[in-house]
């Protein structure tokens, strides 16, 4: 029986942390692509387009993830697409975070007092140019802890996409507890390298929190 | 033809109908002051001719141009009519000359250096040139709202409307903001404010609006509605003050 060291656990381990953080970075950006348009359309004048965001949010928040994404991989393999374990983690967890990121995002823009939209009508603004010069730039400040705070549910949802058969930090750990026997140690490592990805994420959520309480200026 | 032209209108929230037939005209260089309690639909009115609520019957138009509720009409009127806020609702990420310069900017395009000049200008007319890079929360209010009405004035309106807007000041800032509106009347501007500055509006006023339960009441010139009120309800509000 070959002997297995930490330092080949580890290193296994750290080889597969880069597609945790190549997934995280996709899922969190496309989200937050997706998840401005969602903000777009919720704090829209017209009903249509804030139901049709509320909807979405609705179910993509209302169903576990891991179900999104055994749909969008079992799901879509049923009329004959066939979706390599890749592609329909990024694109589940990206609709995914979308969900959330609108809805973070909807209620910053909320946080902002009337009075500012109200302002920038009366000055001839059109409603993109009210959101974009006077209501975004006020609530991306406040947006910035709980968007920061959130990517640690990304990191960690990441996890989930193993189910499928991506191979991220979690299925690496299956992989490599498999052939060394050494299940304890192997997820004990697992757990230490989402923590370094995750901790200084939360922390600096904490002191952005805490220095926008400080730095309150009359809004 | 009359600057601001109301006919009929009528606004109601759900069951509960705000103004019931407001019939109004505002002759170029007219200065009205809109009094009457709590809830008679003074806002609500001046809300309604600049399109921040939208007309349930009835028809509003300024300078010959009908009010209608899209955005290429909407940015029109406000283009002609300016308002001032009693919560000054200041941008407070932006310097005060950013918060002059912006709607020229970006609603008229204007090159920066010229929406500069004016900013300076228009800050100079209300006496805060030197407060140009100042942000808002370093203004007292009775600033705040000298600078909104220069911002408003850098759109270079037709009209101003002025929802209370020295209701929110402590007392001794009152003046300072209620002398740059006596300036505006006095360089012929035309303006609609809703005012509890009786005082002021007896002043300066070339009519007086009273409003009750969502009508014109009693209208006229100050020194008649004030002196010779015609309806118990008008001299029971003036009993009040
Ligand atoms: N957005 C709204 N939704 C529902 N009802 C409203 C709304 N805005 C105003 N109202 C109602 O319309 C009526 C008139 O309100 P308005 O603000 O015009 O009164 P006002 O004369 O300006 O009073 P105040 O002196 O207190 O400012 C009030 O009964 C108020 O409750
Ligand atoms: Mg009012």
């Amino acid at each position: 029986m070959i002997e297995f060291t930490i330092w080949d656990i580890l290193r296994n381990l750290l080889l597969a942390t880069r597609w945790t953080i190549v997934l995280s970075l996709v899922s969190f950006i496309g989200g937050g692509i997706v998840g401005l348009v969602l903000l777009f359309l919720r704090v829209s004048k017209r009903q249509w387009s804030r139901s049709l965001a509320k909807y979405y949010i609705e179910l993509f928040q209302g169903t576990p993830l891991l179900m999104q994404l055994f749909i969008a991989f079992f799901g879509l393999g049923l009329f004959g697409i066939d979706v390599p374990a890749w592609l329909a983690a990024g694109l589940a967890l990206i609709f995914w975070s979308a969900a959330f990121l609108g809805e973070i995002w909807r209620g910053c823009v909320e946080a902002i007092a009337k009075g500012q939209w109200e302002a920038a009508a009366s000055l001839g603004m059109g409603r993109l140019q009210q959101m974009r010069y006077v209501i975004l730039p006020q609530a991306m400040k406040i947006a910035v802890p709980p968007t920061v705070g959130f990517s640690v549910q990304v990191i960690k949802g990441t996890a989930l996409t193993s189910i499928i058969g991506f191979v991220e930090l979690s299925k690496a750990g299956t992989v490599v507890t498999n052939a060394t026997f050494q299940p304890f140690t192997v997820y004990g490592l697992v757990a230490l390298i989402y923590f370094a990805l995750c901790w200084p994420l939360s922390w600096s959520s904490q002191i952005l929190e805490r220095k926008l309480n400080v730095a309150h200026r009359n809004y | 033809m009359s600057l601001i032209e109301i006919t009929e209108v009528r606004k109601s929230y759900g069951e509960n109908e705000v103004l019931k037939g407001i019939n109004l005209d505002v002759e170029p260089g007219e200065v009205i002051a809109i009094i009457g309690k709590s809830g008679s639909g003074k806002s609500t009115l001046l809300r309604c001719i600049n399109g921040l609520e939208t007309i349930s019957k009835g028809s509003i138009s300024v300078a010959g141009a009908q009010l209608h509720d899209d955005e290429v009409h909407l940015k029109a009127l406000r283009l002609k009519i300016g308002m001032i806020f009693q919560q000054f609702n200041l941008f407070p990420h932006l310097t005060v000359g950013g918060n002059v310069m912006l709607s020229q900017m970006v609603v008229k395009k204007t090159a920066k250096p010229e929406a500069e000049k004016m900013a300076r200008r228009m800050l100079e007319r209300v006496g805060l040139e030197q407060k140009f890079d100042a942000y808002p929360d370093e203004l007292s209010g009775g600033q705040q709202q000298r600078v909104a009405i220069a911002r408003a004035l850098a759109m270079q309106p037709m009209a101003l409307l002025c929802d209370e807007i020295t209701s929110a000041l402590d007392p001794e800032l009152v003046a300072e903001v209620l002398a740059v509106v006596r300036e505006l009347a006095a360089e012929g501007m035309t303006l609609l404010m809703v005012t509890h500055e009786m005082k002021f509006a007896r002043d300066v006023c070339s009519r007086v609006v009273f409003m009750y339960q969502g009508r014109v009441h009693e209208i006229g010139r100050p020194e008649d509605v004030f002196a010779n009120p015609q309806t118990p309800e008008l001299k029971q509000f003036l009993g009040l003050h």
